[in-house]
């Protein structure tokens, strides 16, 4: 396994990019709780790939730009990311707020994906459907309820805390796209027939900051979609359940290899 | 020194069992606590407080906005402006709203006060605010925009209000081909503009501006971060090659009146108490959602603003010079020194805060008028007002 950290000139943004293990490319786009949680689920598919995690613009360790005004500028910023990555496709694993990256790229082009895997995605709004508030309760409270298991909310409660700094830096950034209409773009579900490539959509059971209504509206979105629901599960597989949701991913992108 | 009346209008009838059920009396206290019938005379009570000001020789009132709360009763602070309007004759009216960054259209708040203005002849002063962060929840309106649409509202207000024929406005977050409002203001160029403020180098940088010279007005908060932030205005203004005179300044607070010390501080006490811990308490994440003020200033704000956060005490809002409380002799002495040492020559009292009955409100307020604010009206004076140039400025 070979970690690197670089900071690569990607569009207009210096951006922090992790790569862990070697092989086929794959590009992590994190959610909302940065790439801070994820690093137990990199480690399992960089045994089987060459892991791409960059920080978003705006997030943790890469520049805040100017330009940073909407989700579509995080959309095109990837698309072009990938144009000068200089592989002609990747398998995309995107979490909540980076699978809503990954759909609004995927609506404008496909050309570059090889699969895409949809962690509890964000982007659409189902109405009715009661979702995890982010900005009226205290952050301590919205962790909290990220995840099933008390233990765990209360170590993640206390590794956010030791950081503030990057927490205050990412709840702008989330702000900044995702304020108003909250997490979602009125004008996403309606192209999601444009995801062209094999999608495979992963989804916590307990998930209280997107019930688990979103995934079936999801599956019955994309055409194609296979949906996976692990059991005492929240908004974070990653963290919750790394090597479950590490199987997951790499069985349909195995399988999607092999067609 | 100029004294003017500025009222909160609290719904005070909060259930305290009910009230100690939620975080905050903002927007998550359900309103079925509030009582229309006990409203009606709640307004109506307000406002002959309010009216009262003007016989009793004030310079004029001052009404807020704030939304979704028992903190105030004035959503729409223009239309108490306008029941004021021709009930009064002589004092100004300041709003210190309208909270425009949150509005779709800023150019109705530009045609409501030219209104106002044309009603009052000449009696209006525009206060202009950003709203405290829990706006930017309550109206869904994204906070890390707030800089940018509070200082492109102004903008297209103040050139809809000057501007003698139809022009286009090309902003970022407004865009109007043809503006052109009727009326225009009363007042020439524009009614004066005060920048309400609880102290940020943000509004101190954007009102000491040398073409805007803005009142600003520091309210509710430390005295150490009033000297502060007044200092800063004067030493802003003179880099911007122009010197602020205390017309430039005021300042707001939570104010007293009794025969004596001891019975002020004991009658003040639980009225100005359940002020700041039953009306005002924000949590700080709905106080500063992310994007409503740098992190750095979020720092500062939290140490200048002590009144917010915690359980407030009196004895503690005495210590930090919030608040004003005692005897005439005291509350004139105190007055006197702040003005000359900090340099304003504008004072907004909170004259009714929390709970306080009608009979002390009205008590208090007439000994301010007749014991304090006559022999405070030399300090600062100075002719002509800088305040009222200020306006010719602002084109």
């Amino acid at each position: 396994m070979v970690t690197a950290v670089e900071h690569q000139k990607a569009g207009t943004a210096a951006l922090h990019v992790t790569r862990v293990g070697t092989g086929r490319p794959l590009l992590y786009l994190h959610g909302i709780d940065g790439t801070r949680s994820s690093g137990e689920l990199v480690k399992l598919l960089g045994e089987h790939a060459e892991v791409i995690v960059p920080d978003h613009p705006g997030f943790g360790r890469s520049e805040s730009p100017a330009w940073l005004e909407s989700i579509h500028d995080l959309a095109y910023f990837y698309l072009q990311y990938l144009d000068e990555l200089g592989v002609e496709k990747v398998d995309v694993v995107s979490h909540s707020l980076g699978a809503w990256i990954a759909l609004e790229m995927a609506v404008r082009s496909c050309a570059r994906f090889r699969t895409l895997t949809l962690i509890s995605a964000a982007g659409i709004h189902l109405k009715g459907v009661k979702r995890g508030d982010l900005f009226m309760r205290a952050p301590d409270v919205v962790l909290r309820s990220m995840v099933a298991s008390p233990d765990l909310a209360e170590a993640l409660v206390k590794r956010v805390a030791a950081d503030s700094d990057t927490e205050h830096k990412n709840r702008y950034a989330i702000a900044r796209v995702g304020w108003h209409p909250p997490m979602y773009d009125p004008q996403l579900a309606k192209w999601l027939h444009r995801v062209a490539c094999p999608a495979q959509i992963i989804w916590g059971r307990e998930d209280a900051m997107l019930p688990l209504e979103y995934a079936h509206e999801f599956k019955r979105l994309i055409v194609g979609a296979r949906l996976q629901v692990l059991s005492d599960c929240g908004h974070l597989p990653h963290l919750e359940q790394p090597e479950q949701t590490a199987s997951t991913i790499l069985s349909f992108i195995d399988q999607a290899a092999s067609k | 020194m100029k004294f003017f009346f500025f009222h909160l209008m609290p719904y005070l009838h909060l259930d305290p069992e009910l009230r100690s059920q939620y975080d905050s009396a903002w927007m998550v206290l359900p309103n079925s606590a509030y009582d229309p019938k006990k409203g009606h005379e709640l307004y109506n009570r307000y406002l002959d407080e309010l009216e009262l000001s003007e016989a009793l020789g004030f310079d004029g009132v001052v009404l807020n906005e704030h939304h979704f709360t028992a903190y105030g009763l004035m959503p729409s602070p223009n239309i108490i402006c306008a029941t004021l309007a021709r009930r009064t004759k002589r004092i100004k009216i300041a709003i210190l709203g309208n909270i425009t960054p949150v509005r779709d259209h800023p150019l109705m708040v530009a045609e409501e006060l030219a209104m106002l203005d044309n009603i009052m002849g000449g009696r209006l002063i525009s206060g202009f605010v950003r709203g405290i962060g829990i706006e930017y929840l309550i109206w869904g309106v994204n906070p890390t925009y707030s800089h940018e649409r509070f200082h492109e509202s102004q903008e297209l207000i103040v050139r809809a209000w000057t501007e003698r024929k139809p022009f286009a406005f090309e902003g970022k977050h407004y865009h109007i081909p043809w503006v052109n409002i009727w009326p225009t203001p009363y007042q020439h160029p524009h009614p004066p503009i005060w920048t309400p403020t609880n102290g940020s180098t943000e509004t101190v940088e954007w009102a000491a501006r040398a073409d805007h010279r803005y009142k600003y007005v520091q309210n509710l908060s430390a005295a150490a971060a009033c000297k502060k932030y007044m200092d800063m205005y004067r030493a802003t203004a003179e880099r911007n090659g122009w010197t602020a005179t205390p017309a430039n300044l005021g300042w707001g607070c939570p104010v007293y009146v009794a025969e004596t010390d001891e019975a002020a501080v004991r009658e003040m006490k639980p009225h100005v108490e359940s002020l700041y811990n039953t009306f005002f308490r924000i949590p700080p994440h709905r106080f500063f959602p992310p994007g409503y003020t740098s992190l750095e200033s979020m720092k500062r704000i939290v140490v200048d603003k002590v009144p917010i956060f915690g359980m407030q005490t009196i004895e503690n809002l005495m210590k930090h010079g919030v608040i004003l409380c005692g005897s005439p002799k005291t509350v004139r002495e105190q007055l006197e020194a702040n003005a000359v040492e900090w340099g304003f020559d504008t004072h907004l009292g909170v004259f009714h805060f929390g709970t306080l009955p009608r009979d002390l409100t009205e008590r208090s307020l007439r000994l301010f008028a007749s014991e304090v604010a006559p022999h405070l009206r030399h300090v600062n004076e100075a002719a002509p007002s800088s305040a009222d140039q200020a306006a010719t400025h602002a084109v």
